[in-house]
């Protein structure tokens, strides 16, 4: 087993300690997304200040549920893996296919590390930022707050690694697509909106209208923000936190299968770049 | 040649270029409408669960929306070559050319890459502004229509502005720090809402400090013909985005303090 596995964590270690090298993008990333928290949060707090009673969180969940979306922004699968669209201009997608290893799982293992690298320095300094630093100034109503409990905890643990490999298997398919139509800004340009609004980074799913409520949260994106986040607040708990690590692994599953799926196909038809 | 008449070449040659794959621009300007459209989205979902915001209703939160998202897409739009400047200029020595020729740097750098796919956010702006008029209803008689484009103007001025700071900064970085997405992109979030809403210390920053309200919270209200819940004397309203200029001027001051130590990367 060990032997199987070692090309793709060697793949995944790779690529993961080679973007951590990037440590100004990480901070810079930071500084836009502190910003972008505490606009968010004094825009809640406006509406709850008008209409508390109106909403389905109450505000303290919702300015963790932001804080909690911010530090882990650069896990949504909202841009297909540039270095697979970079392999399929040059060819070198090429050398992956002559690898004895499975193609799908190689790139998956590189697209996780790429993910995990780029959210991993900014996720630790929003955790200092919002969910320590602010307490201690006195501002404990505006802060990143602990999970609800242990059990809410371990959830959030299963869900949280749930969510990292359902992001990557959304971002294969959108890699699938890039590599078939071998440009990746028409992607892009479909995922991200998409991945924003129903995800719940937007606004939690429950702000929209009631009617849409089933869709909303049986949907594969719930389970990139809005499944584990209402877990790690305990808003979903009990057998509904059960449901919603169920639909997130089922989802994922799902898309693994059509990404693989797609992957035999786009592959049969290549036409290989460069030289 | 006189300056203006090149900026038409300038901007005639970019716009060829683009012209030239119709389907990829067409493909960047819905893409663009969509990634920002889904902003209003939002608005529309805390609308819906809430009604209201300390007074204000969806179709006048709207128009402030409509309004800054067309500012600074055209912003956007027209100020490309600041915004790579540190990246596309100063590393690669590429500003060693633009020095060379006998025509200011500025006029230059604002003729680099009318990027069209912008558009895209003005008609999200503008489809946005339309719906506000239907809400509230806004009645567009010359006085407000005047108002809104000197509003537009007075932004478009002020993100120019930060943009040129940005660019100023990189003659000492050498890289487009994006930290300035922060007031870009940030200041646009931050003007989709009335400035009453926000905490007393962010008020201070958006009025006096990047003065984002002056040039979309204080016109705006001229529109709606509200008072300024804070306290502002009605006259002064549709004064305020002069500030857009002011900052515009001082950023141009900076520029030029940036460029007389400017010295080649060698690359």
């Amino acid at each position: 087993m060990k032997a199987v596995l070692r090309p793709y964590v060697a793949a995944f270690r790779a690529r993961f300690l080679l973007l951590l090298q990037y440590r100004v993008a990480a901070l810079a990333g930071f500084a836009t997304q502190c910003w972008w928290g505490a606009i968010k949060i004094m825009v809640y707090a406006a509406f709850y200040e008008t209409a508390a009673a109106a909403a389905p969180i109450s505000l303290p969940n919702v300015v963790t549920y932001t804080w909690l979306g911010q530090a882990f922004l650069a896990l949504l699968p909202w841009v297909a893996d540039p270095e697979v669209a970079m392999l399929i201009r040059t060819g070198g997608v090429g050398y992956d296919r002559l690898r004895p290893l499975d193609t799908y799982s190689y790139w998956y293992a590189r697209t996780l590390g790429w993910i995990i690298a780029r959210a991993l320095p900014r996720a630790i300094l929003m955790l200092i930022a919002a969910g320590i630093v602010l307490p201690l100034v006195g501002l404990e109503a505006w802060a990143w707050r602990p999970p609800a409990g242990p059990e809410a905890a371990v959830l959030f643990v299963a869900a949280f690694a749930l969510m990292i490999m359902l992001a990557v298997a959304v971002l294969m398919l959108a890699n699938v697509v890039v590599a078939a139509s071998l440009n990746e800004r028409g992607v892009n340009a479909v995922l991200m909106p998409l991945v924003i609004v129903f995800s719940g980074s937007l606004v939690p799913l429950d702000f929209f209208p009631d009617t849409m409520r089933p869709f909303l949260h049986a949907q594969p994106l719930a389970g990139l923000v809005d499944i584990p986040f209402r877990i790690y607040f305990a808003n979903l708990r009990g057998v509904a936190a059960l449901e919603g690590l169920a639909l997130q692994a089922g989802w994922t599953l799902v898309l693994i299968v059509l990404g693989r799926f797609a992957m035999t196909r786009m592959m049969r038809r290549l036409e290989m770049q460069g030289g | 040649m006189n300056a203006l008449r090149l900026y038409g070449r300038y901007v005639g040659a970019s716009l060829r270029v683009q012209a030239q794959y119709p389907a990829a621009t067409l493909l960047l300007t819905t893409g663009h409408l969509a990634a920002t459209a889904i902003e209003i989205l939002g608005v529309f979902a805390l609308f819906h669960r809430f009604g209201q915001v300390k007074g204000w209703s969806f179709g006048e939160v709207a128009l402030f929306y409509g309004l800054i998202n067309i500012t600074f897409s055209i912003a956007d739009m027209l100020t490309r070559g600041f915004d790579v400047f540190g990246t596309d200029f100063v590393r690669t020595g590429a500003f060693d050319r633009v020095l060379l020729r006998p025509r200011s740097a500025t006029l230059q750098l604002i003729g680099y890459d009318i990027r069209l796919s912008r558009v895209g956010r003005i008609l999200q702006g503008l489809v946005v502004v339309v719906l506000a008029t239907n809400l509230v209803p806004i009645h567009w008689n010359p006085a407000a229509v005047a108002i809104a484009v000197w509003a537009v103007a007075g932004g478009v001025a002020l993100f120019a502005g930060i943009l040129v700071l940005q660019a100023t900064i990189s003659f000492w970085t050498i890289e487009s720090l994006e930290a300035v997405n922060v007031l870009t992109y940030g200041g646009v979030q931050a003007a989709q809402y009335p400035l009453n809403i926000y905490a007393d210390w962010f008020r201070r920053v958006l009025t006096f400090g990047v003065p984002l309200a002056c040039v979309a919270y204080y016109p705006v209200l001229a529109i709606l013909k509200r008072p300024d819940p804070l306290g502002a004397p009605d006259w002064i309203l549709p004064l305020t985005p002069l500030a857009g200029f002011a900052f515009l001027a001082l950023s141009f001051l900076a520029w030029r303090a940036g460029m007389a130590r400017y010295a080649s990367t060698g690359s």
